[in-house]
This record gives structure tokens, sequence and C-alpha cells, in this order.
């Protein structure tokens, strides 16, 4: 890599000073190479010359060329710079009469790349990107010289390997390396490639290994080939099953977020709560809105509004429920219809009017470090945004099971739960623990809407998506009980994400859902309490 | 002279074969009214779920109405627009087209997005012969008499898509992943597609994979699982057609999982600068669009035409976040100025002679000149392709040489089917033994 690198600043110095001339035999007369290059009759014969190619002078002319940044003007070519200056094409900026740097008037002709030759630039680009500064660039253009099938390109890709200290991007250097061993002359190195291959499990290899087991005449490759083939096979069967379970646990935790605090408010309370579904779009509605602050007043703190959005979602929840407990639900216990029908109600008024003040359709960007993921196996990626929802979730129900069955205020909203009458003879004060109770329950929708915008849409009718599944999650836990909450949406998730790859067809989503319903239908046909009935005289008092 | 003998008189003039009738009638509604403004309709959701892509379009059609007034009207009559508002649902454009054509009787509507809306105001304007500007990409198996379709054909957003995916510069694609909302915009998009990739292109049925997902889906982890797997190798494409909400899912699950614009691009077709604004952009830059016009396109009659609606969003309080200008508004814009010019060239307001005037009409646009075909009621335009920025806008990476003709009936579903609405045509029609056979016979 050092060696090269002198090489490369040679390569700099001399075309820099303008010394194309007096270079040593060899060296590319870049003058002469780009003005063929401009010529479409000499344009295919100059990209030839310049395969070989590692002077950046000639990356630079390439590029112009191929984004049209490439002028014939007064007679004599020069490059388009992104800041609108002129440079020759060795690079050297250029200046008009006052001395003033040149600028494109009138009477330039762009120079075209014909169309059947963008390709071949391309491929001398890649070779160039490849011994680049960024790291993904390098890495892109690495894979897309293995796929390319042109063996010319494995001396650039060798050098790039001994200097490459990133691990990634060696990965994807050897394999490209590897991809174009497949065609070599010699037998041995072709079975050392196709072993590579294997070994590393190689998806992106399959192509390949296909083709040369097609013609491949001597033995020994081929049964390598096809064992390579059995391997990456193997393994991506084995690597799918992972990332099922791991699909299936994050759309558990969807649920168990999403359905937490219906546990509380339909589950604990009976409460059928039609406007969960827009406590959760409020959550969702004060991330936009406290993101939107942040980026309006304190941007380079922007990524840290997540952590004040969250709690401020929980607040803002829970004011909003307690307000709707204390000015409707309070009239109406003990009369479910009517709950049903006004907090649908509620639900539609506050959806028009996030659509009158928000508009159709916002969205929460991600802060930067939940973008991406971790790359657990060669191409499964958990998405760090997802591994937060799963860790929000077991926080959530870790925090709520300890404050309702470990702490004195659980204790009261679990009596006054169980038997009002004697709670209140007790002196426990019930019209408070309801509305705390309920509050409560909605703020936790609200977490559960904070978080979910980071995968998710941000609109009006978001909650709509929210409520079936939700109400379908307590219901079949039983209603009354947590834990029957958290059976049921790793039950529901894990059956819907491992149904799914099962489906065939072109609306596989859509069977995998309908799927899991009637399964959950069929299931509450034979056992109408769910997963976790309530047992004794809770269960006569609540039902 | 009542609306409807009228009508009565222009359909019994149409049986005797005689257009002629029908222009000698006219002059005289023309005295008898004057120097009145002439109305035309606007339907166009202001409310409920499309607005936020069916507003702007008001916006451009009045702006273009402005222009037309404040350089003498047409006919020396002013242009006065009354505006629909459908809020969304199928069954009001229907009612409220009728009331545009019965009521108000305007000269033209301009209107619709969504497929939906659109067949459900045909019958209304077929059968009162209204005349319908609609600006938007469709699906295409369709030619109606009563409808100028300005926006593209499947062969003027969605093939070239392809072409483009499939030539070197777009990487050379060899697999094709065509996912869409489940509803007739993406089906029949894809039907035709699979068909042109698999007739028109080769490619094998194998390197073709097809999925739906119903509206406001949320969870695309197990799709974009499939994905990967699909393009491990580095030669498959997205071929997007996911309408509105889920886009946003979608391209955070994508990027999630890694698979990058540079070796899996998505050509997305139904979503331009308007809808952009509203979404987080991030995860889609790189991404690709197929469209007949780009906000960021530097030519210079457009350059004055985003100027120009800048200036209006001032006027008209609209954010300057939300002032954007993209493709169907572009078609809006200049679907009203070709409506004026024809109206100026065939010195009437009557539909049968509109149509005449309209059949090859010129006018110059922001991607330069804009030609409607002399026979399809289609439009003829440039296509190209847009690669998303941070910004929400797209850099232009490659376009069509040329025009590319309007085909309302795709090559590869319907071989040998087209349309003619001049010189007696009866629209669509179907070329049997050397003669055509019109669809209108045939039922």
């Amino acid at each position: 890599m050092r060696a090269l690198a002198v090489v490369l600043a040679a390569a700099w110095v001399l075309t820099g000073l303008g010394g194309v001339a007096a270079a040593g035999p060899g060296a590319l007369d870049l003058e002469s190479a780009a003005r063929r290059l401009a010529a479409p009759a000499t344009q295919k014969g100059a990209l030839g010359e310049l395969t070989a190619s590692s002077d950046p002078a000639v990356e630079r002319l390439l590029r112009a060329l191929k984004d049209g940044a490439l002028y014939v003007w007064k007679g004599r070519l020069v490059i388009l710079g992104d800041d609108a200056g002129l440079t020759d094409v060795a690079g050297r900026p250029l200046l008009d009469a006052q001395g003033q740097p040149a600028q494109l008037g009138s009477g330039q002709e762009a120079v075209a790349l014909d169309e059947s030759h963008f390709g071949v630039v391309q491929r001398i680009l890649e070779r160039f990107e490849v011994l680049g500064k960024d790291p993904a660039k390098r890495q892109s253009a690495a894979f897309k010289l293995g796929t390319s099938g042109d063996p010319s390109a494995i001396p650039v890709l060798a050098r790039a390997i001994e200097g490459e200290t990133n691990r990634d991007v060696r990965a994807a250097l050897e394999d490209a390396l590897a991809k174009l061993r497949l065609r070599a002359p010699d037998p041995a190195d072709r079975l050392g490639a196709v072993k590579q291959l294997g070994r590393r499990a190689s998806e992106a290899a399959v192509p390949q290994l296909q083709a040369l087991l097609a013609e491949e005449t001597d033995p020994a490759v081929r049964a390598a080939a096809r064992t390579a083939l059995q391997d990456i096979d193997r393994f991506v069967a084995q690597r799918n099953i992972v990332g099922y379970l791991f699909n299936g646990i994050s759309l558990a935790a969807v649920l168990l977020i999403m359905s937490l605090g219906l546990a509380v408010t339909f589950g604990l309370m009976g409460i059928i709560n039609m406007a969960h579904g827009e406590m959760l779009m409020l959550g969702s509605y004060t991330a936009y809105v406290v993101q939107e602050i942040f980026a309006a007043r304190f941007p380079a703190y922007a990524d840290s509004y997540f952590f004040v959005a969250l709690p401020l979602a929980f607040l803002v929840a829970g004011l909003v429920g307690f307000a709707l407990e204390w000015g409707v639900i309070r009239f109406l216990y003990g009369r479910p219809l009517e709950t049903l029908i006004v907090t649908w109600g509620v639900g539609m008024i506050l959806q028009q009017g996030a659509r009158l003040y928000f508009g159709d359709q916002t969205s929460v960007n991600s802060p930067t470090w939940f973008r991406g993921g971790v790359e657990v196996l060669t191409g499964l990626i958990f998405p760090w945004s997802r591994i937060f929802i799963v860790g929000l979730a077991l926080v959530a129900l870790g925090a709520l099971w300890l404050l309702l069955y470990r702490s004195y205020a659980g204790l009261k909203v679990r009596a006054v739960m169980q038997n009002r009458a004697m709670a209140a003879c007790l002196g426990v004060s019930t019209r408070r623990v309801d509305a705390v109770t309920f509050a409560l329950g909605t703020a936790l929708a609200g977490v559960a809407g904070c978080a979910l915008a980071l995968i998710g849409t941000v609109d009006p009718e978001v909650g709509k998506t929210y409520i079936v599944d939700s109400f379908m999650v307590v219901v079949l836990g039983g209603v009354g009980k947590l834990v029957g909450t958290v059976v049921a949406a790793v039950c529901i998730g894990l059956s819907n994400k491992l149904i799914e790859p099962a489906i065939g067809g072109t609306a596989a989503a859509v069977y995998a859902k309908v799927a899991v319903l009637v399964i959950v239908i069929w299931f509450l046909q034979w056992r109408p309490t769910g997963l976790f009935a309530q047992r004794g005289r809770a269960a006569t008092e609540t039902a | 002279m009542s609306a409807w003998s009228r009508r009565e008189f222009l359909r019994g003039s149409l049986v005797a074969g005689t257009g002629l009738a029908a222009g000698i009638g006219f002059p005289k509604i023309l005295t008898a009214q004057g120097k009145e403004p002439i109305k035309v309709g606007i339907l166009h959701s202001l409310s409920g779920t499309m607005a936020i892509s069916e507003a702007p379009i008001k916006e451009v059609v009045l702006m273009a109405i402005g222009e037309i007034n404040k350089a003498g009207g047409v006919l020396g009559r002013k242009v006065e627009p009354v505006i629909e508002d459908p809020a969304s649902n199928w069954d009001l454009f229907a009612e409220k087209s009728k009331k545009l054509l019965l009521q108000d009787k305007v000269a033209a509507v301009f209107g619709c997005w969504t497929s939906v809306s659109r067949k459900s105001v045909l019958p209304v304007f077929e059968k009162n012969n209204g005349l319908l500007f609609y600006p938007v990409q469709y699906e295409g198996e369709e030619c109606s008499k009563n409808v100028i379709y300005t926006g593209a054909t499947i062969n003027q957003q969605a093939t070239p898509g392809i072409d483009y995916l499939m030539s070197a510069e777009g990487g050379g694609k060899k697999k094709f992943y065509l996912l869409g909302s489940d509803y007739v915009y993406p089906r029949t998009t894809n039907k035709i597609l699979r068909l042109y990739l698999t007739k028109v292109k080769k490619v094998p049925e194998s390197a073709i994979a097809e999925e739906y997902t119903p509206f406001h889906h949320q969870d695309y982890q197990t799709i974009v699982g499939k994905i990967k797997s699909f393009s491990a190798a580095g030669d498959a494409a997205v071929i997007n057609t996911i309408n509105g909400d889920s886009n946003v899912p979608f391209f955070k699950e994508l990027a999630n999982q890694g698979v990058t614009a540079d070796k899996t691009p998505t050509m997305s077709y139904s979503f331009a600068e308007v809808e952009l604004q509203t979404l987080d952009v991030k995860p889609l830059v790189g991404h690709l669009a197929s469209w007949n016009y780009f906000m960021s396109l530097k030519t210079p009659d457009n350059l004055k035409w985003v100027k120009a609606y800048k200036e209006w969003c001032k006027g008209h309080s609209i954010p300057d976040k939300q002032c954007v200008t993209d493709d169907p508004m572009m078609h809006a814009y200049i679907h009203v100025h070709l409506w004026a010019k024809a109206v100026q060239k065939a010195e009437s307001t009557d539909v049968e002679k509109v149509l005449k005037a309209l059949e090859g009409l010129e006018i110059p646009s922001p991607v330069g000149k804009y030609k409607v075909d002399e026979k399809n009621h289609h439009t003829w335009k440039p296509v190209y392709i847009g690669k998303i920025r941070e910004d929400g806008q797209f850099d232009v990476v490659w376009k069509t040489k040329s025009w590319v003709r309007p085909a309302p009936w795709s090559e590869v579903t319907y071989p040998g089917r087209d349309c003619d609405w001049s010189n007696g045509g009866k629209g669509s029609f179907d070329v049997v033994g050397g003669k055509r056979m019109w669809l209108s016979d045939k039922s």
C-alpha cells in the first residue's frame, strides 16, 4: 500500500507539474488520450488504453466524461468542477484574461459518452474507487468488480487487499477476488476460489458458482462447487430461521408495547377504550413535534430529541387520558356499550384534530444511532430500531409489573379492581385510583406511539392500524392478566412471522394476517376466556 | 336554447354524421351569453387522504387560469373556475362531476387523481358529453372520448424505468422484484411489466418476483428479507408501486437491513416531490423514480415556471417547505393552457370542436414542447429518471432521447390494439385481418 501511495503521489506530482512529456517511458500522455476520448471514432480505443491506469488524473477525466462535465471550449478540453470552476484535463485551474477563474459562457460543447461504452467507463472508475478513501464506496466497488466477471480487475483487487485495514471491506475484496478467480485458467486456482466461497457461505456468489458448475470439466472443482453450493444453501436456510425468529420477536415486542396500555385500561379496568389507537397517535405526534422543535432550535442536538420525546409522550398521552377519564369515562362506568361509542367518537375527534393541525402525512426521522443495525450473521442484520423496541417493551413490562404487583400503589389499584366496595370501605379513594390507572394506561400507549414512530408512519389514521391488533392481543391473553398479554403477543408475533414466509404467492403478508386471525378466532371458540383466564371471585367480579 | 335540448341536438347530429349542424347551432348560444365568463370545473380532493397530493394540483390550475385571464382570457371572455371538493370520496366524485356538468354547465373539468375516482366520473362525462382533463400517470387500458389524459401511460413511465435499470448506466439489472399496494394501479402495471420483461426483454420468469401488501401495511421485515436474498448477487432491482404511507416503513426497513440503493436500487412510480416533502427522506436517498418532469430540471422554461409558482405560494400563504412542483402538477398546469389554446383555435367551447382542435396540438412546457396525440387523447412527452436527493428533490440521471408516443393499450398485453378518435374514429379498436374492429361495436 505504501509503495502504491508513493507511485500515486509521483504520478500526481508529474501530472500536476504538467510534466506529462517529461515522464518516463510508459507514462500516459494525458492530453492526447483525452483528445482521443473526446472523438467518437477513437473513444473506444482510448478507453482500452486507460483501463490499466492508476493515475488520479485519469479518474478525474473519466468521471467528468461520465457526468457530462467534460467540454470542448475554445478549442481545448476542459472539465467543469462542482464549484462551476474550470480546469484543464490535468486538473489545473483555468484563468481568463483578467486572471479570474474562467467560466463557461457560450460556444462550449459537451463531450458525449457513447452509451455502449458506459459500462467500460464504470468498470475503470470502480478500479479507482476500490482504492479510494471512503470504506462504503470501496466495499461497493469491490462487490461490483467481483460480479463484473472481468479477470483484468484481479491485479487491482489483489493490490487493494494488501493495504486494506477495514474488516468488512477486506472480506468484500476477498469475495470479489474469489469470484473472479472462478474463471481462472488453472484448475487449482478455481478450486481454491470455490472452497473459499463455500467456506464463507457467500450467498452473493451463487449465480457464479452455478455458472461454473455448468461449464466446469475438472472433476475436483465440480465436486467442490457442488459442496460449496450445498454449504451455502444450508447456511442460508439456517440463517433464514434465525431471521424469522427475530422478525417474530420484533413483531411480538411491537404488539406487546402497543397493547400494554390496553392491558391496563381494558384488561384491569374493563373499559373498552376505542381511542386507544389515538393515544398511540398522540405519542407519535409528540415525537414529531419534539423533533421539529429540536431541528429548528437546537440543530446541534437534533439526535437527542428522542430522549426528550419519550418521557414527554408518556406525559402528554397520560394527561389526555386523565382528562378523558375525568371528563367522559367516569360517568359511564358499568356501561360498556356507551363507553365504546363515546371513546370511538373521541378517537375520531383526535384524528380529525391531528389532520387539521398536522396535515395528512408527516414522519419521524430516526436518530442517527438508530439507523442501520448489527450484522449477526453474514447477510442478516438486526436493525437497531427494532432491538430498541424489544428492549423498551421489556423495560415497560418490567416497570408495569413492579408497579402493579410490588408497590403500595399497585396494591390499591388491584384492590379497587378486584373488589371496589371493599376497597372503598377500607379507605381507598376509588375515584382517584380509577383516574390514575386509566391515565397510566394511556401514558403507556403514548410511549408505544413514540417508539413505533421509529419504524412506522405518523399520520392521523395510524391509530386504526394499532387498535385491532391491541385488542386481539389482550383478548387472546385473557382479560385482566398481564402475563396473558405477554404470552399472547409472543404467540401472535411469532406465528405471524413464521407463517408469512411459508406462504407463497403474491400477497403473503395479507394471508399471514388472515391465518393468524383464524387461529385466534378458533382458539377463542375453544377457550373464550383466553390463554390465562382469571379464576375465582375476581373472575365473577369483572365478568 | 336549454342545455338539454342542445345535447339532444348534438346527439342527433352525430347520428346523422354531420358535425356541421352542431356548428351552426352553437354561435346562437355564444351571442346569447355575450361576454359572460367561461366556466371551468376543478374537481380535486381538498380534504381527506388524497388532499396531500391533490390540493397542490388545484393551485397550479388556478395559477394557469389566472395567467390566461391576465392575457385577456379565451375568445375575449374571462375563465371562471368552479371549485368542487370531492373529499377523497369516490362516490362524491361522480356526484360533484354531475353538478359541474349539469348545473354549472362548465366547458371543461380539470380533475381526479386516483384511478378509482376517474372510473367513477367516467360514465357521467360520457353520458353528458363533458370534457375531463386528467393529469396523473395511470395504468392505461382506457381511452374515453371525453377524457384528455395528460399524465403518463405505462410506456411513458414504467417501462422506460425498466429500460434504464437494464442498461449499463442503470447497473445492468437482470432480476426484478415487483412490489406494490394491493389495488388496481399496481396490479395492472405489474401485469404489463411482467409481460414486458418476459416477452420484450427476455427475462426468465424465475427472475421476477411479485408481491402486494394491503393499504397502511406497516411490517415489511419479511418482505425486505426476501428482497435481500433475491438481490444477494447484486443483479436485482425493486420496482415499487406501494401507495402513500406504507412507503415509510418499507424504506426504513430497507435502509436498516442494509439494502443499499447502490447495489439494489428501488424504482418508484407513485411518489414525486410533493409526497417526498412529507417523508423522512434519508432512507430514500439514492433510490430512483421515473417521471415526465422533475422540479430540478434546468430548462429556462422550468426555471421560469418554478419561480412563478414560488410567487404564487407567497401570495396564497402556502408554506415554503410545501411549495414544490412535480409531475402531475406540471401536467395539470399544461393541460389548462392546452384547453385554452384549443378553445381559441376552435373559436368555440363546444366539446366536439375543442376535441377536434386538440388533435396534434402543441404548446411549450417546462419540459420543452408538449403535444397531444393526433388520435388517442393522450400526450407525447419525454421520460426522465431521477435519483432522490437529501432535500427531497431529484438528480436527473437519464432521459429519453425524444418524446415517447403514448400507448393507452400496452403492446405486450393487447398486441395490435390502439385507439383513434380522429376523423370519425370510435375509440379503441383491435386490428383483425387488417381491418379495424371497434371495441364499442363489439359490446
